[in-house]
């Protein structure tokens, strides 16, 4: 580019003039790094530094900053110039505080800081300063799917905030689980006793606000577009079909109970007198304030007993394997129906484990108080015995088998099922597993496609090449980064909230609901300023796609974890941009590497990776590159730094966005320019994943998998390329990984490809 | 069988036992089982008997020997994460079953307690000869001079010691007051039987 | 005029020639030295202590401790009711609490008072001698006055549990409370940690049931000694008794050599205060403190 012109600076502050030879540094700068400008200041985060990089900027024309100072992660808002491209040589977490301050180190520390500052330089050549998206789009409406307590939420707070809203429940009113109730468990202090649902106060507020268009009876029959630009059809039981637009979406799609048509031995479909905690919510609404009957005959009901975890936290593989969370404190308001109503009736609460969460404990304190009996124990049949039934269990605690020969209802906690809709991994799960020798999931896969078998309903119809709904985790809950990003699922834009996204309660539905509202305006507004949501939330850089070199091959369509770019006629991909989260997974997966993004491409890193000096064979100097995913790793190696934990001077780390934007060809010309090693620093992955990017580091654990026989043929050992997990938190961890793996670099020896 | 797993059993003990109206509130967590230094000895810890109280096992309950193990220690009490007065409990429980007439036979600790309270009551002040020799003797007379020559060396001891007092059994300590000090006793025995009626 | 005055309750252990005389005889010395003056609550009757419950039931045990505390109200108005024995100071204060905080109970309690013309006003607070000395006094203020400081003896404290549970001193952990480590330390004496500090000696059970405490006690004694402790102080008269009396009975269950004297944490103040040994009632311990004797004859 013939207007680029790069000027380095080199701070002395925080030690970094005591530790460095700054003027050799900035030597470097000029001579290797090809710098116009080079400039050392003795504490270049300070007003009067930032002014002298200002005023270059504006005088000297100055379009690429390379700051050699601390790490990229600290003084960002002082180096947060917007107008130039910034790149960040770590010298002081980097190099000085993770280097012993002693006579021995001195040379291998400044070894270290130069290859920054040559790392700095190259990569700030190679960058653009990112302009945007270009299909940003402002739609600022909010799309909610469900109308039950997390959708109608949804629609309240989105308004609230001054949001429009799209409301679409698939019944004819609204509601959901929660207008089946006859009361609620107590959301107030003192949590004591069961309260009226919220469920008439909301409704009443939705159809009164002028912000809220509600759709009764009507699906989302189908959803294109992205963040900015949602198109959502919506058909209405009458055969109507409206096109509504939205900016983001909130999936709010609820559970349904699990069938205790599954659990015969319980009782269920055998005698009238055993019900769900639906039927006994229908029993005690249609009572009508008067005492609960006894459904077989209409006789008084004497003793109550609740069966805990009926057909839930299964580990036969039958039944629900989880807890799910909110029927304990079901079961205590439902024996507060009887309780409140006639002290005498009793009310037995059989459980392996009484789960309350919230204010719970109280409400559990408040059962017991009612006299309400909790008993620990595991029920193994329910025999119906005329109009009562025989409830067979094992007491846990007396540790007797034992029987409650007259209750006149059992009532089964049988938990949830998330209404998630089609599983669009399901036949790629089932090969995953297939492939590890496990058929079953294979089987049931194909017996579910099998001819006149029940379909799954989709809740979204997404028109997206990945599928018509969001992907699932585990239990067919949708997936979402449990710690980091719960509501953000792997469609931009789209948010799930509520037990459709993990089991829980009405109180924690709300809670769920207002966060994701909060996360579906903030992709709105971002979409409209054309920047990505999280987790780089604000990153105005987007994937830009060279057409003439793509081979169609579209492993970028197929890894994007996303579901963000489609395919045209000619399958070459369509980049969806609002839709993209920025990691650059499809950047490492492109093998023609046409993919790149202004501010981070194969370049930005192939240069750096280049730029280090390597030392010959008889040094006694190995190198090895590490390249750490930004999130995790690279902070982690930060803080090791600010503990001064120490670590080999051989490393030269490069921060990637995630290691799923690794492209195999910096391990290639890491290697063929002799470095001795390469680490990939990543995030967990499975199903308790921590990766960012939900796939990014599984991904590069598979195509590093492959490298074995590129290595083979370069005639290196396998131990030269390795990935590890690395968490934020493995502060004392990361730099004996580092120390361990440079032992085993020392082990194998040096690597026989230096010099060519 | 129809009265297990009711309120019936539970009912009777709040409305007789010291303290009985925080049975039902045991979470069966199982902390105050570990914490009794003498949880080797009994049948049931504490958070079973509660859950026997409520699955109604009253003739169990009531004949056991583990609420006359409690040592006083407090230990259950202050760990106990829902706050409930074990010691006291385990005490009302002891004190039903022996008003009731149906603590085990010859349990140690209802005959100690019972000479304890005689012997105070007696005088208002506690003596400790007499007490002494009420355990030794307990088992009649010979028994009794065996168990007293065995702890002679300890007696001997505590008498060269002047912490034992050889004319407490004739010239006892006590209150001065003790006609009202009767009456006082008397009045809030009655109290306590018309509060806690035994079945 | 002295410093401070407390209504006392010396309880029936605490009597001329009970098993805790010496307990009381160091309590009288220590006061003086301490310029505490004791103003004893007149006619005071038995606390019921804790195994009062099975023959004397839930109100009886209460009115025993409502008709003390209100004889020291009629008496010695004003003043802060103080036991030294931990029984005494748990039960009186049980009761208080129970009666301040359930009318009816207080009302039947006084209903019952009443036939003994008396009248439980609860204007009293209850408490033991130990929050007298950490609470009114302070170490700092208890470390001024040693004359006699405890040098190189080895004191394992056993706070055991009536001081100690279910109410303690304020601030104190139920688990490592450390008020009489302190009070040891700020005689001059050296505190061993051991883990038995707060272990039941079994309480009024070493009579019904010897063999269980005595395997408690043991626990206790085996702990100080390998802790490297010459003596334990303690707080309680129960504590005090079990512990001392038994190590015969415990040697030849156990085949052990137990021979540790056990004192009151009132004997050691009175001998750090420059108080004989007479003073400190030491004569009457059964397994002599040879050593703290020593120092009270410097």
């Amino acid at each position: 580019m013939a207007d680029q012109k790069v000027a380095a600076y080199i701070c002395q502050g925080c030690g970094l003039g005591d530790r460095l030879d700054t003027a050799a540094l900035a030597g470097v700068a000029k001579k290797e790094g090809k710098a116009a400008l080079v400039k050392e200041h003795e504490f270049l985060c300070n007003a009067d530094g930032v002014k002298m990089i200002r005023d270059d900027i504006a005088n000297e024309g100055v379009t690429h900053v390379m700051i050699g100072a601390c790490s990229r992660r600290a003084k960002t808002e002082a180096f947060g110039f917007t107008d130039v491209a910034v790149a960040r040589a770590n010298l002081r977490e980097g190099v000085i505080w993770t280097q012993p301050d002693n006579d021995e180190s001195r040379e291998t520390t400044q070894e270290m800081a130069e290859d920054y500052i040559r790392m700095g330089c190259a990569e700030a050549k190679k960058m653009m300063l990112p302009m945007g998206n270009p299909a940003a789009a402002t739609e600022r409406r909010l799309l909610v799917v469900g109308g039950g307590v997390s959708g109608m939420t949804a629609a309240l707070e989105a308004s609230r905030a001054g949001y429009q809203v799209v409301l679409v429940e698939k019944s004819g009113q609204l509601g959901g689980w929660a207008g089946k109730l006859h009361k609620r468990t107590p959301a107030k202090s003192p949590f004591q006793s069961p309260q009226d649902t919220p469920v008439a106060e909301m409704a009443a507020a939705i159809e009164a606000d002028a912000n809220i268009k509600v759709y009764l009876n009507a699906i989302t029959s189908k959803i294109q577009g992205a963040p900015g630009r949602f198109e959502a059809e919506i058909s209405v039981e009458s055969g109507v079909t409206v096109t509504e637009k939205a900016g983001a979406i909130v999936q709010a799609t609820g559970f349904s109970l699990y069938d205790a048509n599954n659990l015969p031995e319980l009782g269920y479909g055998k005698s009238a007198n055993v019900v769900d905690q639906a039927g006994l919510e229908t029993l005690a609404t249609a009572a009508k304030g008067s005492p609960i009957k006894r459904p077989s005959d209409g006789g008084e009901v004497r003793k109550v007993v609740f069966v805990q975890c009926a057909g839930q936290r299964d580990d036969s593989g039958k039944h629900l394997a989880y807890c799910s969370g909110s029927c304990c404190s079901t079961s205590v308001k439902q024996a507060m129906y009887f309780k409140d109503a006639n002290p005498d009736i009793d009310t037995v609460v059989i459980y392996t484990d009484l789960r309350m969460p919230g204010n719970g404990e109280d409400f559990y304190r408040s059962g017991q108080d009612k006299g309400v009996i909790f008993t620990k124990g595991k029920v193994s049949s329910v025999e119906a015995a005329g109009n009562q039934c025989k409830v067979n269990f094992h007491d846990l605690i007396l540790n007797d088998q034992t029987a409650i020969a007259n209750a006149d209802l059992v009532v089964l906690a049988t938990g949830q099922v998330p209404n998630s809709g089609v599983d669009i991994d399901s036949k790629l799960k089932a090969e995953i597993a297939a492939a590890a020798g496990d058929n079953s999931l294979l089987e049931a896969y194909n017996a579910s496609q099998a001819e006149g078998s029940v379909k799954p309903v989709s809740m979204l119809n997404l028109n997206y090449r990945q599928g018509p709904d969001v992907p699932q985790l585990k239990y067919g809950f949708t997936d979402s980064h449990f710690i980091c990003f719960p509501y953000e699922t792997r469609r931009t834009g789209i948010y799930s909230a509520g037990p459709v996204r993990r089991p829980m309660d009405m109180a924690q539905a709300m809670e769920d609901a207002t966060g994701a509202t909060m996360k579906a305006i903030q992709a709105i507004e971002n979409a409209g300023l054309g920047r990505a949501a999280h987790p780089r939330s604000g990153d105005l850089s987007y994937p830009i796609f060279r057409k003439e070199g793509c081979t169609q091959c579209k492993r970028c369509t197929v890894e994007c974890p996303f579901g963000a770019i489609d395919e045209d006629e000619q399958r070459f991909p369509v980049f969806n941009e609002s839709r993209c989260r920025r990691c650059g997974t499809c950047m490492g997966a492109c093998p023609v590497r046409v993919i790149s993004f202004e501010n981070y491409s194969v370049d930005t890193v192939g240069s750096q990776l280049k730029a280090v000096d390597v030392p010959d064979e008889f040094s006694e100097k190995p190198r090895v590159l590490i390249l750490a995913c930004e999130n995790d790793a690279y902070p982690a190696l930060d803080m090791a730094a600010m503990n001064r934990n120490v670590y080999s001077a051989f490393v030269r780390v490069i921060p990637v966005r995630c290691l799923g934007s690794v492209n195999t060809i910096w391990i290639n010309d890491a290697l063929s320019n002799g470095y001795d090693g390469v680490m990939m620093l990543g995030c967990k992955h499975g199903d308790d994943y921590q990766c960012h990017f939900v796939k990014g580091s599984e991904l590069a654990g598979i195509r590093m998998s492959k490298i074995g026989d590129t290595l083979k043929q370069m005639g290196l050992e396998e131990e030269r390329v390795a990935t590890f997990e690395v968490a934020i938190t493995d502060i004392e961890r990361v730099p004996q990984l580092i120390n361990d793996y440079m032992a085993k670099i020392q082990e194998i020896g040096m690597s026989p490809m230096k010099g060519f | 069988m129809s009265e297990n797993y009711s309120n019936s059993f539970l009912r009777e003990v709040e409305e007789r036992v010291e303290e009985g109206h925080w049975v039902k509130m045991c979470m069966q967590c199982g902390v105050c089982a570990g914490s009794c230094p003498f949880g080797p000895h009994w049948a049931h810890p504490p958070q079973e008997i509660f859950m026997m109280i409520r699955a109604g096992k009253r003739e169990e309950v009531l004949t056991s020997d583990s609420m006359w193990m409690c040592t006083s220690c407090y230990n259950c009490v202050v760990r106990c994460p829902r706050k409930l007065p074990i010691t006291h409990i385990m005490h009302g429980l002891a004190n039903y079953a022996h008003r009731l007439g149906i603590a085990p036979k010859g349990q140690p600790t209802e005959h100690f307690a019972t000479l304890f309270w005689n012997n105070l009551a007696e005088t208002g002040r506690v003596n400790e000869l007499k007490l002494s020799l009420g355990i030794y003797f307990r088992d009649g007379f010979s028994q009794g001079i065996k168990n007293a020559m065995a702890m002679q060396s300890v007696g001997l001891g505590m008498l060269k010691a002047k912490r034992l007092n050889p004319f407490e059994l004739f010239a006892p300590h006590g209150v001065k007051d003790k006609s009202g000090f009767h009456a006082m006793l008397k009045k809030a025995r009655e109290i306590e039987d018309r509060r806690k009626p035994i079945a | 005029m002295a410093k401070k005055t407390y209504s006392f309750y010396p309880g029936c252990s605490s009597q001329t020639k009970a098993s805790s005389f010496n307990y009381l005889t160091s309590t009288k010395s220590m006061c003086n030295l301490l310029d505490i003056e004791l103003k004893e609550v007149p006619d005071w009757n038995c606390c019921g202590a804790s195994i009062g419950y099975a023959e004397g039931g839930e109100l009886p045990r209460i009115t025993l401790s409502a008709r003390n505390i209100a004889l020291s109200e009629q008496a010695n108005p004003g003043m802060d009711m103080v036991a030294t024995c931990a029984a005494c100071w748990l039960s009186t204060r049980e009761s208080k609490e129970r009666m301040d905080h359930n009318t009816q109970m207080r009302n039947d309690a006084n209903e019952a008072l009443k036939e003994a013309g008396l009248v439980y006003q609860g204007t009293q607070n209850v408490r033991h001698m130990a929050e007298v000395l950490v609470e009114d006094l302070g170490f700092d203020e208890l470390k001024k006055g040693v004359k006699n400081p405890l040098r190189d003896l080895k004191i394992a404290g056993y706070v055991g549990c009536q001081t100690n549970r279910p109410f303690g001193l304020a601030g104190e952990s139920f688990e490592n409370p450390v008020y009489l480590d302190n009070i040891i330390e700020a005689m001059g004496g050296e505190a061993v940690p051991y883990d038995q500090k707060v272990t039941c000696c079994g309480g009024a059970l070493a009579f019904s049931e010897p063999e269980k405490s005595q395997k408690q006690i043991k626990d206790i004694i085996e702990s100080a000694y390998d802790h490297g402790a010459e003596m334990i102080v303690t707080p309680c008269p129960l504590c005090q008794a079990n512990v001392e009396i038994y190590q015969g009975e415990i040697n030849k269950r156990y085949g052990t050599k137990f021979n540790i004297p056990v004192a009151y944490y009132s004997q050691l103040i009175t001998v750090a205060y420059g108080g004989s040994a007479q003073d400190a009632g030491l004569d009457s311990q059964l397994i002599r403190a040879t050593k703290l004797e020593e120092i009270a004859k410097k």
